[in-house]
């Protein structure tokens, strides 16, 4: 076909306005389905972290411009447990995400990768399943970590040859603690009402002196 | 803390490279790069348009697409901005500067369909980066596309005077020597 | 032309990976196992058909001088449709092949084959084109995705086959991308020749 620039224009304009009237079409179909495996792979993910629960209270905070979610998981009238989405910009591909549980007693019960663009075969670790960052923090009580990997004076492994995704990893689970404690109200029980949460007090004492060095 | 502009940069030069790491902009790979001079004519090209992509995208991104919720509009939007880029970069530099034009001229419309440029605007709103970290990603991963580009092109010039078997002629050969070079920018990856 | 011809020769004849060397980014990109490559080849073929359809019925209301852009706006559509389908049914998948998805848009094998083919033939044939060229990319990928994932993972479609410990990771890394890439060409060349 000739072209003018009428109808140059004018078919271009077809087209697009029908491209974008179909696309739009679809997105609305399928928005629902998008919102709903999504939500799947969240709850999943909060499964994945936690032990038995039969409710989540979702909770929003934000912690150094970063949205984090925490999910406080209940059986019965107790809590047994928080499942924090937290995340990090450090990460070596950028964003890296991830859902951190922790017992009521503030131990580290598992960590679920969700999103990450590290390098494949080496930062990529840290989505396995049995991998050294998890292995040094996984049952360990998060108020006694440093979160340092051992070439900046800390304690805990790095992957091999992903340093930086490392760092991120720790700063992300970091982060999901710091969320926590926001969440379970450490900071206001000055007293302690129970044991547990008396030792917790002073555990995390111990590690805010250790930040300040 | 933000990840710092220089791991940015050894990032996207070096250890995730355009074409070793992330295999996107294969074709040109393939296609141009035979003479060490036209590749470094197309990788100057691909920087130019790389650079003003990764502005242009980033700003529609930010102030268009996210407050209209419309970001499944992205990959649409993306490339017709690209498109429209290329197209103005080549009638600008036409008028502007013939001498330049004449060196890059053959390589623009090629562009286009180069899925680095489309694909690291993809991939810097995916990463979340700022404007700036934007900028930097986009400039240091269109060096590392010339980088690759300039060196395979050095041994391709000196792989055409060398007997190759029938069947590994062309691409074959050039795609086992892209493995042997993707090895080699292995060793980069405990450089950070 | 044989309709069954135009479909059988987008499979050997114009195989888009072995022969004509087109979309090589989502080739080596995705082909870390056998399902991400059957995955991305299904995904491009929709996309395909799709296109080829609509390019060959609009091809006759389309201005020369525009005709590429307007290609692209029909394929970044179907693209971005097909995106969005993945992303709310199969999202593991999705998140496997990644920023490959959105880059069909520039697979050069879609705008190639509607300039090609769509934009000189009729809707029946563009659709048998899409189908034989889709199928051609699919079984290339999937073949390759194989490959890497049996040497590199010492698995098959996810199935262990419980020699992982043997292999070398290499293979589902970049270099062993191009390399099975590399020797599946030559072995496609010389059989080829027979």
């Amino acid at each position: 076909m000739k072209s003018t620039l009428f109808n140059m224009v004018a078919v271009l304009f077809t087209v697009t306005l029908i491209a974008s009237a179909g696309v739009g079409a679809v997105n609305m179909i399928t928005a629902d389905a998008i919102a709903a495996a999504n939500a799947a792979a969240t709850t999943e993910a909060v499964a994945n972290v936690l032990p038995e629960f039969e409710n989540t209270e979702i909770s929003e905070q934000t912690i150094d411009d970063m949205p984090i979610v925490v999910y406080t998981a209940t059986k019965g009238d107790e809590t047994v447990g928080y499942a924090v989405e937290s995340m990090t910009k450090n990460g070596f591909g950028g964003a890296i995400r991830m859902m951190v549980g922790f017992a009521p007693d503030g131990k580290i019960l598992n960590v679920n990768v969700l999103q990450q663009a590290e390098t494949p075969g080496l930062g990529t670790k840290m989505a396995d399943e049995d991998n050294a960052l998890l292995r040094s923090i996984k049952d360990k009580k998060a108020w006694e970590i440093e979160f340092k990997v051992k070439k900046d004076g800390g304690e805990l492994d790095a992957l091999t040859a992903a340093t930086i995704s490392s760092r991120a990893y720790y700063d992300a689970v970091a982060r999901a603690y710091e969320a926590y404690k926001v969440a379970c109200g450490y900071a206001d029980k000055a007293d302690g009402v129970s044991g547990a949460t008396a030792t917790n007090n002073e555990g995390q004492k111990t590690q805010e002196g250790g930040q300040n060095e | 803390m933000e990840l710092s502009y220089f791991a940015i940069i050894i990032g996207a030069i070096f250890v995730n490279n355009v074409v070793f790491a992330q295999f996107l902009g294969i074709c040109p790979f393939l296609g141009v790069s035979s003479k060490v001079n036209t590749s470094l004519g197309m990788g100057a090209a691909v920087t130019f348009v790389m650079a003003l992509a990764s502005i242009v995208a980033w700003s529609i991104q930010t102030f268009i697409l996210v407050p209209l919720q419309i970001e499944y509009m992205q990959t649409i939007v993306f490339i017709l901005v690209i498109a429209a880029l290329v197209q103005m970069v080549e009638i600008v530099l036409k008028k502007v500067s013939p001498s330049l034009y004449q060196a890059l001229g053959i390589f623009l419309p090629l562009i286009t369909t180069n899925c680095a440029v489309l694909g690291v605007a993809i991939l810097m709103i995916q990463k979340e980066f700022n404007l700036l970290q934007s900028f930097t990603y986009s400039v240091a991963t269109a060096i590392g596309f010339a980088m690759a580009l300039v060196l395979f092109a050095g041994i391709r010039e000196r792989l055409e005077l060398d007997g190759v078997p029938a069947a590994f002629k062309g691409n074959p050969i050039a795609l086992i020597t892209a493995a042997i070079l993707a090895m080699a920018f292995m060793g980069f990856s405990g450089l950070v | 032309m044989n309709k069954m011809q135009i479909v059988l020769n987008g499979i050997l004849k114009n195989n888009p990976t072995f022969v004509l060397v087109l979309g090589m980014c989502p080739t080596l990109g995705t082909t870390t196992s056998a399902i991400n490559g059957l995955g991305m080849g299904v995904a491009t073929m929709a996309v395909l058909i799709m296109s080829n359809l609509v390019i060959s019925l609009i091809k006759n209301f389309i201005p020369d001088k525009v005709r590429i852009p307007a290609f692209i706006v029909v394929i970044a559509s179907f693209v971005t449709i097909i995106q969005m389908l993945m992303q709310a049914y199969v999202p593991s998948l999705y998140a496997s092949l990644g920023v490959f998805i959105p880059l069909i848009v520039v697979n050069c094998i879609i705008l190639g084959r509607a300039e090609a083919f769509a934009s000189k033939n009729g809707a029946v044939d563009s659709i048998l084109d899409g189908i034989g060229i889709g199928l051609g990319f699919t079984i290339a990928l999937t073949l390759i995705g194989a490959v890497r994932e049996i040497l590199g993972s010492g698995a098959i479609f996810g199935f262990s086959l419980g020699i992982a410990d043997y292999m070398p990771l290499v293979f589902v890394l970049a270099p062993g991308a191009f390399f099975v890439l590399g020797y599946m060409m030559v072995l496609f060349n010389k059989l080829a020749k027979k």
